[in-house]
């Protein structure tokens, strides 16, 4: 299928999220759409899916123009989309899940489940998406989820498929499954719209790369541009990809753990006798597949989970299961791994969040009693020092933008005095010009004597961080390793080999 | 929240940046002030159709429009006498009557018969507006006191029995009474906070069983000697001695019922206005209320917030308890807050028109309060039943409670985006 959109325009309000967008996909294309949160990416989407109707511009599906009202008209146009947050039913079948809406069925309106099966087993074969019809859904994993998300759509026939940052939420090796299906869906014909702000993606899997910004389109670039110029085209500037950072001696130990074992909510032993330790002046980066206990690693370090056996020290002190409160008054910073969960309370307001853990410190309040002229007094700091982008300090945190939330919470960690900080995932979700800015505030704090531990799943980071990097496989420690170390041997560490790799 | 239309757009697409808003999309969409100001128009004109509908006079007039050339003229003048007499007796009973008011101004006497109206509404306010922000501290914790009546009831049944017990100084008596129905009431509070902190217990089901629990306690302790009005057999206690009562503002002689617990109303307004935006422990409930989990993992005692939570919501309610009875009856009996009068359900519905906050508690106790005493003006003056009133009530609240239909019908703001929006939302967002 062929899609053309002619100068799309959609508003809201006095706000323009696309200003006259020209694109056209080709069938059997893999077009990457790539730009910032926010530059309205989402939105085209959402138009060419039927969910917004633009005030301007039409889309053309070879060559007759189209306009739909609602999703279901593209769905019968052969448009399928895959949402960043599954559009499934987590207590039914793979199986009930594809087929619902268009259900089979025999005499008595009885769901025909045989007829259901069968129908997956067709259309999986053909692309090679492997799933089982009779797993439930939230059994499954979530590169098989959004494997199922994609058989939905290619079973009600869909010849272009919109994919919307289906990357955000997958492993590295669930990333590489997908992709390869990608590639075997743009060979047997399909048209693929993916959209992304990670640049090795596109630039792994793309056939053509535009690249939008503010709602416009900078231009269109073949997959053999380089990764400073997307990122600059997204930006609008030149960005600095590599962290500038230069080697500073480490100090004494801050944080040892000693043979920690945690257990997760289901009662399993998530952390499995984890020994580490982070110095002084030094970048400790954890690296691993998400789900092999750095959550729970975490959690167990801020004080929100209970530990079974071993210890945590800080500066020579016995912290084990010390309760949230106790680990913050000993110095812990902690940039939590999902900043809406656990970071912030959103419908607060930006200077309220800004002392969220600290509310009783001086000067923040006294003897009970708020002082709220010491608090706005901090939150104009903050939004000055670490350049947070908010209309005022008294809009709800809900209002900002993510990468902008994640300045408050580096805000407020960063400022009060630490003994060693805890940064789960500090950039997941941030645009290019975010990461980079978060990086360099971490970056400083290490050279200014604090030690860091970093925990991410994204290798790229890890690399550019870690001044060590240890490797988390399975609630175990697999190897830890100096950042000059190969991709592939790290690899082979998140993924449990025992092999020998030399360090230190 | 989703009474916020910026935030609902902000959260649903990850793309829309921060917009700017105008001064008059925040003053026509955001401020709770005027949606509720517009349920309140929406309440009286659903009234109006609720007395064209059950009035027999008025829907003769428009059944025999066609008789007459003025026929038509004529019903519209019958409709609106109707209605606007109901109205204006519902405005009379509870606020003032102008004539009589104006009298009073020029001839300096009675002064008692122009400010009944006022009066009574306040005294039924009083204790309103204590209970209210009982029920308001807790939901703004996150936690549904939905047993603040009972607490209440606890804390009418301890100030009473203080009250009665013996006979001592005001300026001691007073005090003592008061103090006796707050720890009534956190007695009763403490139930399900502990419950709640210590077993997981859902405090809706446990306050809402306590209740029952609570009112048979009423009639068990009524017929006991430790209460019992002596040498009766009904379920009535002794009075409270005059030294532990909320004396009236103007002396008994005035006939205006309006006591000195309206300055312990406002006192509790104070407090909990000062509580909510200024403590540090109301901090905590409030990021407690908004997200647990970074409440946890800010360091805040999810246990300790939660018991202490309700030993103050139902301290409060107690304390709405023993105002109602120091201030009015003076006694209580088998109905004290049982059906109608139960001012913590009330308390419930003021806490949601007031959303949670201090002065819009007291505004929405006043509204309350108002139709209450109004509407049996109007029942005496025109013979519509008090039941109007009541459908008033519950219209306001319908619509306070449904933002978004009221912009919809004053075209606040088109909302054409939004449905939308949200229906990309999954489930795993």
């Amino acid at each position: 299928m062929r899609i053309e959109l002619r100068g799309i325009t959609k508003k809201f309000g006095f706000f323009t999220a696309n200003d006259q967008i020209d694109l056209i996909v080709e069938p059997g294309e893999i077009h990457c759409l790539l730009g910032e949160n926010g530059a309205g990416k989402s939105t085209l989407m959402n138009v060419i899916f039927g969910h917004l109707q633009p005030e301007e511009g039409e889309i053309v599906i070879d060559g007759e123009t189209v306009k739909f009202n609602n999703s279901g008209e593209a769905v019968r146009r052969r448009i399928g989309m895959v949402h960043q947050h599954f559009m499934l039913v987590p207590v039914f079948t793979v199986a009930e899940n594809v087929v619902l809406g268009f259900e089979p069925t025999k005499s008595f309106n009885r769901l025909d489940r045989k007829k259901a099966a069968d129908e997956i087993r067709r259309v999986s074969k053909e692309y090679g998406l492997e799933v089982d019809p009779d797993a439930v859904i939230e059994e499954l994993p979530i590169g098989l989820q959004q494997r199922v998300e994609i058989l939905k759509a290619l079973s009600q026939d869909a010849e272009l498929l919109i994919l919307d940052e289906p990357t955000a939420v997958l492993t590295p090796q669930e990333i590489e499954a997908l992709m390869a299906i990608m590639r075997s869906l743009a060979k047997a014909g399909k048209s693929i719209l993916f959209i992304t702000h990670k640049l090795k993606e596109v630039k792994a899997v793309g056939d053509v790369i535009t690249v939008i910004r503010q709602g416009k389109v900078v231009g269109s670039v073949p997959p053999s541009a380089s990764e400073s110029e997307l990122a600059s085209m997204m930006v609008g500037r030149d960005v600095n990809l590599t962290v500038n950072k230069e080697a500073s001696p480490p100090g004494e130990e801050v944080l040892e753990i000693r043979d920690l074992v945690v257990r997760d909510d289901r009662g399993l032993a998530a952390v499995n006798g984890v020994t580490l330790d982070v110095r002084a002046g030094e970048i400790m980066a954890l690296a691993g597949v998400q789900g092999n206990g750095q959550t729970e690693l975490v959690e167990a370090l801020a004080g929100m989970r209970r530990i079974e056996s071993g210890t945590i020290t800080v500066k020579g002190r016995d912290v084990t299961n010390s309760k949230p409160r106790q680990m913050l008054d000993r110095g812990l910073g902690h940039i939590p791994e999902d900043r809406q969960r656990d970071g912030l309370v959103l419908p607060m307001s930006v200077a309220d969040n800004l002392v969220l853990n600290t509310p009783r410190r001086a000067p923040f309040a006294r003897r009970g009693s708020r002082n709220l002229s010491a608090v706005d007094e901090n939150a104009l700091k903050q939004v000055k020092d670490f350049d947070i982008r908010t209309t005022s300090i008294r809009e709800p945190v809900s209002a900002l933008s993510g990468g902008n939330q994640q300045k408050v919470i580096v805000a407020r960690e960063l400022s009060r005095p630490l003994a060693f900080l805890v940064a789960s995932q500090p950039t997941r979700g941030l645009d290019v010009g975010s990461i980079e800015y978060v990086h360099r505030q971490i970056v400083n704090q290490r050279n200014e004597g604090l030690g860091v531990l970093i925990v991410s799943s994204e290798l790229d980071e890890v690399l550019a961080l870690g001044d060590r990097i240890a490797v988390m496989h399975e609630g175990r420690i697999t190897g830890v390793v100096d950042p000059t170390t190969s991709r592939e041997n790290i690899g082979l560490l998140m993924a449990g080999s025992s092999i020998k790799v030399d360090h230190d | 929240m989703t009474d916020n239309m910026d935030d609902v757009l902000a959260q649903a697409d990850p793309d829309t940046p921060v917009v700017r808003r105008s001064l008059w999309t925040r003053f026509s969409s955001k401020s709770p002030i005027v949606l509720a100001l517009l349920a309140l128009v929406l309440g009286f004109l659903i009234g109006a159709l609720v007395i064209i509908f059950s009035t027999n006079t008025v829907l003769d007039a428009w059944r025999n429009i066609f008789s007459s050339w003025g026929a038509p003229w004529d019903a519209l003048k019958v409709t609106f006498d109707n209605v606007g007499a109901a109205y204006r007796a519902l405005f009379t009973g509870s606020v003032i009557d102008p004539p009589q008011f104006w009298h009073s101004i020029v001839t300096g006497k009675q002064w008692d018969n122009s400010l009944t109206p006022i009066s009574e509404t306040l005294t039924y306010a009083t204790p309103l507006i204590i209970a209210g922000i009982a029920v308001g501290i807790a939901f703004q914790t996150g936690i549904f006191n939905i047993g603040a009546n009972g607490q209440a009831i606890m804390g009418g049944i301890a100030g009473c029995a203080v009250g009665s017990m013996i006979n001592m100084p005001a300026f001691i008596h007073i005090p003592l009474t008061l103090a006796a129905g707050i720890i009534g009431g956190v007695i009763a509070g403490a139930i399900p906070g502990f419950l709640k902190a210590y077993t997981g217990a859902h405090e809706v089901i446990v306050t809402l069983m306590l209740n029952y629990v609570i009112a048979f306690f009423l009639v068990f302790v009524l017929l006991s000697t430790a209460l019992q009005l002596p040498n009766q057999s009904n379920d009535i206690s002794r009075t409270m001695y005059s030294s532990a009562q909320l004396a009236p503002l103007f002396g008994t002689a005035s006939g205006l019922r309006v006591s000195y617990g309206i300055f312990i109303a406002a006192a509790v307004v104070y407090f909990a206005w000062w509580f909510l935006d200024r403590s540090s422990l109301g901090f905590d409930f409030r990021i407690t209320g908004n997200n647990p989990n970074a409440a946890k993992a800010s360091g805040i005692n999810a246990r300790r917030v939660v018991v202490v939570v309700f030993l103050i919501s139902g301290g409060l309610a107690g304390l709405a308890g023993v105002v109602q009875v120091a201030s009015t009856t003076h006694y209580v009996d088998g109905n004290f807050l049982i059906g109608n009068a139960g001012i913590g359900f009330t308390a419930i519905t003021v806490a949601l028109l007031g959303r949670n906050r201090p002065m819009g508690i007291v505004w929405g106790s006043l509204l309350f309060a108002a139709l209450g005493v109004g509407g049996r003006n109007m029942q005496a003056a025109t013979g519509i039943p008090l039941d109007l009133a009541t459908i008033i009530q519950s219209v306001v609240v319908l619509f306070v409670a449904t933002p978004v239909l009221v912009k919809e019908i004053f075209r606040l703001r088109s909302s054409s985006a939004q449905g939308i929006q949200l229906a990309t939302k999954g489930w795993s967002s």
